[in-house]
């Protein structure tokens, strides 16, 4: 009998009528991971409608097999009945690796499939790679194994985390840490419903008395500029001169934690490990000293214009243009002569 | 009978404030140097239990599995308002990751016995994975709530609670046992009471009235029974005043030695490295006008601004 391929499958979470945009991300990683390991790619969708033509896009990304599971009793999340699915997918499927977006819901479902599996997790990984791991106590090597790059400490340490004899290897994954490929919509892919689901063993057992849905305010991901304030702001007041060049600039308002414990924005708007990770083609940190945990999500960043009055604040060994100095001057300058240039 | 609730609660170094003289010269972090504290959002969940015993007949049993220096934040948890706290603490659970940990927590829960509610922080702030309150509850087989930020009711049966997942905020009646995790948001964790402090500092887990009875003893070697009687004599002592912390090993809450510790891990670390970014190129920009002006149209021409 051949043997089962043991393929990479990435859980796709709907983001009220859309797909996650975090699940196409680890769709294009796991393409990647399974022509490493010279397997299929594939995908498990759970949703309350038809979601056919969702599938089209996620085969487009790099899917081979997109496994559906549409039923009305779907539509929401819940732990039990998906975690149960899920799980009973995995065990029939037997997939090598298994993604999925380290969100609100894959924090809440993964460790508890992982657990059910008797299998490794690891969170909120920023990197995924394929290489081999020397056990010298064993005497053994494992060869093709993930190795799954998390921060660790609070954001001071990179962990590589493995799981050698465990299958399948699980990790979560930030959003926005994996550049999305090109889209390839001739791919070929299939789309199968899952069959086997045990609904009389689901348990259904929440009764969502009240639900909102709350509007995506903030668009730091998709923005292509950002103006970021940091603790060297004064005031809340103050801050306002950040939102005045994002206004003018055309770009999105960012925050750095320090920014958000002072209360001067909304935790929607802070960039970092704890907040969302970002590569817009132009950053400019404005009293934002960096500490390793802002760095971490902003790095990428096209351009990068670091203004503070701390000559060695960390934040200048990443940045394009460093501007010593103090913001409450520079930025209104940087208005004046945007608006003058523009 | 009242509600039986249990807080799972860990001991951490604290992440949030490392300071230079805490860093490595290979770039690690030296746990010892940084203060040990309770877990942040599990004081939130404490609290969040504590309030539920306000309001109604309830009992709040906190529980850790970390070394014997966490008894610590069980006695805070008493000054808090907690009725008892439970160490769960052996070396043969050192190296656990988060399944072999939630497996020794989840033993000991059924050894306390018909809890109707576990109650832990979201994450732990060394670790950040969220991984532990959704496990126990795999394992325990029962329902979990995640980001709860709010317990409007609870009686025997049922608890109706709000929480937020991502985008979307729900109030949710479910039924108990269950397990739920607490954000920071969720409420604002009391202080130390004074009595509750003067009556529970003398708090002593069985290894620290071991410890104590051992170090004042002059018996010495002959006199090990002795000893012996007098530390079984002094647990009582503790126990009858409610100030024992019942103290459990592996043997104890009956675990499997092949689903603990590092042998019941399947996660191992194989690398771990300080973060190093790619330095850039910088250009240093004057803070007048004339400077400001320049960098501008530079980025205008490279069509930086789109």
């Amino acid at each position: 009998m051949a043997k089962q391929p043991e393929n990479v499958l990435v859980f796709i979470e709907m983001d009220h009528g859309k797909v996650a945009e975090v699940s196409l991300e680890l769709v294009c990683q796991a393409r990647e991971l399974a022509d490493t390991l010279g397997v299929n790619v594939d995908a498990i969708i759970l949703s309350g409608t038809n979601v056919d033509i969702h599938g089209e896009t996620i085969i487009s990304y790099g899917c081979d097999t997109v496994h559906t599971a549409c039923d009305g009793r779907l539509e929401f999340y819940e732990t039990l009945p998906y975690a149960k699915i899920v799980s009973d997918f995995i065990r029939e499927s037997k997939p090598q690796i298994v993604l999925f977006g380290a969100t609100a819901i894959g924090r809440d479902m993964a460790p508890r499939v992982a657990s059910d599996l008797r299998t490794g997790l690891t969170a909120d990984c920023t990197d995924l790679q394929i290489g081999d791991h020397e056990d010298k106590k064993q005497k053994k090597t494992f060869k093709n194994i993930l190795y799954q790059i998390r921060p660790a400490f609070g954001g001071n340490i990179i962990a590589a985390i493995i799981t050698p004899e465990h299958k399948p290897q699980m990790a979560t994954v930030r959003e926005g840490v994996i550049k999305l490929s090109a889209q390839d919509r001739n791919r070929n892919g299939a789309i199968k419903p899952f069959e086997n689901i045990k609904w009389d063993e689901l348990q259904f057992i929440n009764t969502v008395l009240e639900r909102t849905i709350h509007e995506k305010k903030v668009n730091l991901k998709g923005a292509s500029i950002v103006v970021a304030g940091g603790g060297g702001v004064a005031s809340k007041e103050d801050f306002d001169l950040i939102k005045q060049l994002a206004a003018t600039l055309g770009g999105v308002v960012g925050a750095s934690r320090a920014a958000v414990d002072n209360g001067y924005i909304g935790k929607e708007h802070q960039v970092g490990q704890t907040g969302t990770t970002i590569r817009p083609k132009l950053y400019i940190a404005c009293g934002i000293s960096g500490a390793i945990q802002h760095r971490a999500g902003m790095d990428q960043s096209g351009k990068i214009i670091a203004i503070n009055n701390d000559p060695e604040a960390p934040i200048f060994n990443v940045a394009h243009y460093g501007i010593v100095g103090d913001l409450h001057k520079v930025l209104p300058m940087m208005i004046k002569a945007y608006k003058g240039k523009s | 009978m009242p509600l039986k609730l249990i807080v799972l609660a860990k001991q951490v170094p604290d992440t949030h404030n490392v300071t230079a003289d805490a860093m490595k010269a290979d770039g690690t972090v030296n746990r010892g140097a940084l203060p040990a504290i309770f877990n942040p959002e599990d004081l939130n969940a404490l609290e969040m239990a504590l309030e539920i015993k306000d309001r109604t007949d309830a009992t709040v049993t906190v529980m850790t599995m970390g070394p014997p220096r966490a008894a610590n934040i069980l006695r805070e948890a008493m000054y808090m308002g907690a009725d008892a706290g439970i160490l769960i603490t052996d070396r043969h659970f050192a190296g656990a990751d988060t399944l072999a940990t939630s497996y020794t927590l989840a033993l000991g829960i059924e050894k306390v016995g018909d809890v109707n509610l576990i109650l832990c922080g979201r994450q732990a702030i060394d670790g950040d994975t969220a991984q532990i309150g959704p496990q126990v509850a795999g394992k325990l087989g029962i329902n979990q709530l995640t980001y709860v930020e709010e317990v409007v009711n609870i009686d025997k049966k049922a608890i109706t609670l709000k929480r937020t997942l991502g985008r979307v905020s729900e109030t949710v009646e479910t039924s108990l046992p269950l397990l739920i995790t607490v954000t920071s948001s969720a409420n604002r964790p009391r202080t130390f009471g004074a009595k509750r402090l003067m009556k529970y500092k003398k708090a002593r887990t069985s290894i620290e009235a071991e410890k104590e009875i051992k170090s004042s003893s002059t018996t010495g070697e002959y006199g090990m029974e002795l000893l012996l009687d007098e530390i079984e004599q002094k647990k009582k002592v503790l126990k009858s005043k409610g100030l024992f912390i019942e103290t459990w090993s592996a043997d104890d809450v009956g675990a499997d030695h092949e689903q603990i510790g590092l042998p019941g891990s399947p996660t191992k670390v194989k690398k771990v490295q300080s973060v190093v970014f790619a330095a850039s190129e910088l250009k240093k920009v004057e803070p007048t006008p004339e400077g400001i002006r320049e960098m501008i149209v530079e980025l205008i021409e490279d069509r930086t601004f789109g």
